[in-house]
């Protein structure tokens, strides 16, 4: 099969984008991909979105995104894996490149939330979970989450301290990032001060409503000397995406993510590498406890051991275990359908040496992309070339 | 969201939400909550209706305190995760109880109650909640 590689990438600063529309986000870190990568034109687009239909009542991104950003008559298409729409498009791109069908591949990730009022935001949200068995009570996202946290403190002996440190971690790495949504490191003591949102889980265990768009350019290694250096070429490594119970309460297991695992063994089968080979991990931290159950999911902790490495400091640029180099969804931000993309292009920032918060010598990363409550899971390894 | 056909969504659930019926599979014996055409564990699709008790314990909880639009009246109200006497595990409200009071392995009985009103001329959805036991 053909390797691919990701030869460009774009993406907008997440925040509140009151005067640009989801189109515009789009388009403007699209655009940015394909200039990165020097291409002018491209066989085909996948957009990652999870709820454009409830939230700007639009649907049909293929055809908008590809319209407006000029690209002509090529195939294009939505791919909605909830919050993990985004790492779901960017596999469904490079399955394209690797089958032979397409050359030149773009993948958009974008979400634009703010348009709607916060209450009907949650409830969109919500949507990821099982509307007749979850929403139906009157749960929200964060109230399922808080009922995992709640029970991986208990099973584990964790303190609501100990789980503000993921937050804290991301915060001082997304104050580096001039993209992040929230540019300054915070103290467990902000954490603690904060709110509940639902009990345990207070705001800033949790990561913001945002709009947002990134964009990557995925082509075959052959095709990508076309267009640029070796310097600028990331390979796809490895992925696998697997799915869970999408309602929380038929979990065999509540504290371990079964989807990760299974997505991650088939991405290290296909890199041929384990987990003790990667540099640093940009795992799907919507959460606090996510974080946790995430490191442990994918074998970078044994069960019940992930909130240790937060309390050990592996988890700074600077340990074993990197996390959240830009400052994940916490800080950077989680505009939902285009989080994975996001993940992507600072994976690539990071292989290629151009990260404001470099892991040194990085050669492989990790993207973890959760949607649901752990109900579908992207897992992709990135390499350099 | 359209209204017209809101009252068939729902009351295509009445057995579920009002009496707790779920499945119970005839070739493995597994219940489950709700019920599915294929069973989990063995992927038979010979699934009869299964008559849960109503008793449960409380596994986990929470009190939702920013909820989906729809749910405002009711702020703030606990969710919790039980598990049945039977085995599987729903979510649900629980009613009748101080937040206090809520722990890991509470005892819960089953109840019908008010889940949500739609607005003005809109139906009204009863459903499930858990309670502490009525000695």
């Amino acid at each position: 099969m053909r390797k691919p590689v990701i030869i460009g990438v774009g993406l907008t600063p997440v925040g509140e984008h009151w005067r640009l529309a989801l189109r515009d986000l789009a388009v403007e870190a699209l655009l940015n991909a394909m200039e990165d990568a020097g291409v002018d034109k491209v066989d085909s687009l996948y957009v990652g979105n999870m709820a454009s239909g409830s939230f700007v009542e639009q649907e049909n991104l293929g055809a908008l995104i590809a319209d407006w950003a000029g690209l002509g008559n090529i195939p294009a298409v939505k791919v909605e894996a909830a919050c993990a729409s985004g790492g779901a498009a960017v596999q469904e791109g490079v399955k394209a490149v690797m089958s032979g069908l397409e050359d030149v591949v773009a993948v958009v990730g974008v979400e634009k939330m703010t348009d709607a009022w916060p209450s009907d935001a949650t409830r969109y949200l919500a949507y990821a979970a099982d509307a007749e068995w979850e929403l139906f009570h009157g749960v929200s996202f964060v109230a399922l989450n808080a009922l995992a946290m709640r029970l991986y403190m208990k099973e584990y002996g964790y303190t609501e301290e100990d789980l503000a440190l993921f937050a804290v971690n991301a915060h001082t790495n997304g104050a580096k990032n001039p993209y992040a949504m929230f540019k300054k490191p915070i103290t467990v003591e902000t954490v603690m001060k904060s709110p509940y949102v639902a009990d345990p889980l207070k705001l800033f265990d949790a990561s913001p409503i945002a709009d947002g768009a990134a964009a990557v350019i995925i082509t075959t290694e052959e095709k990508a000397k076309e267009f640029v250096d070796k310097a600028k070429m990331v390979e796809v490594a490895g992925m696998g995406r697997a799915i869970d119970t999408i309602n929380l309460a038929n979990r065999k297991e509540f504290l371990f993510l079964r989807a990760a695992k299974v997505a991650a063994e088939r991405a290290y089968k296909m890199a041929g590498i384990e987990v003790k080979d990667i540099d640093f991990f940009e795992v799907h931290d919507a959460f606090t406890v996510m974080a946790a159950l995430s490191l442990e999911s994918i074998g970078a902790a044994e069960r019940g051991k992930g909130a240790m490495l937060a309390k050990e400091g592996q988890i700074a640029i600077d340990g074993d275990y990197p996390i959240q180099t830009l400052g994940g969804l916490k800080a950077r931000g989680h505009p939902v359908g285009a989080t994975g993309v996001y993940q992507t292009v600072e994976a690539v920032w990071q292989l290629r040496g151009e990260a404001p918060n470099q892991v040194p010598d990085a050669e492989i990363g990790l993207t973890q992309n959760i949607g649901g409550t752990g109900s579908n899971i992207t897992v992709t390894i990135l390499r350099r070339v | 969201m359209g209204r017209p056909m809101q009252v068939a969504r729902y009351w295509r659930h009445f057995k579920e939400k009002y009496r707790l019926i779920g499945g119970k599979c005839k070739s493995c014996g597994h219940v489950h909550f709700p019920k599915r055409p294929v069973c989990p564990e063995c992927g038979s699709q010979e699934i009869e209706e299964f008559q849960f008790s109503g008793k449960g314990k409380v596994v986990s909880w929470t009190i939702v305190r920013n909820p989906p639009s729809g749910y405002e009246y009711y702020k703030p109200y606990p969710i919790a995760l039980v598990e049945l006497e039977e085995g599987p595990v729903v979510l649900a409200q629980l009613t009748d109880v101080d937040p206090e009071e809520i722990d890991f392995g509470m005892e819960v009985e089953m109840v019908t109650r008010k889940v949500r009103e739609f607005e003005e001329d809109g139906i009204i959805l009863y459903g499930y909640k858990f309670r502490p036991p009525i000695k």
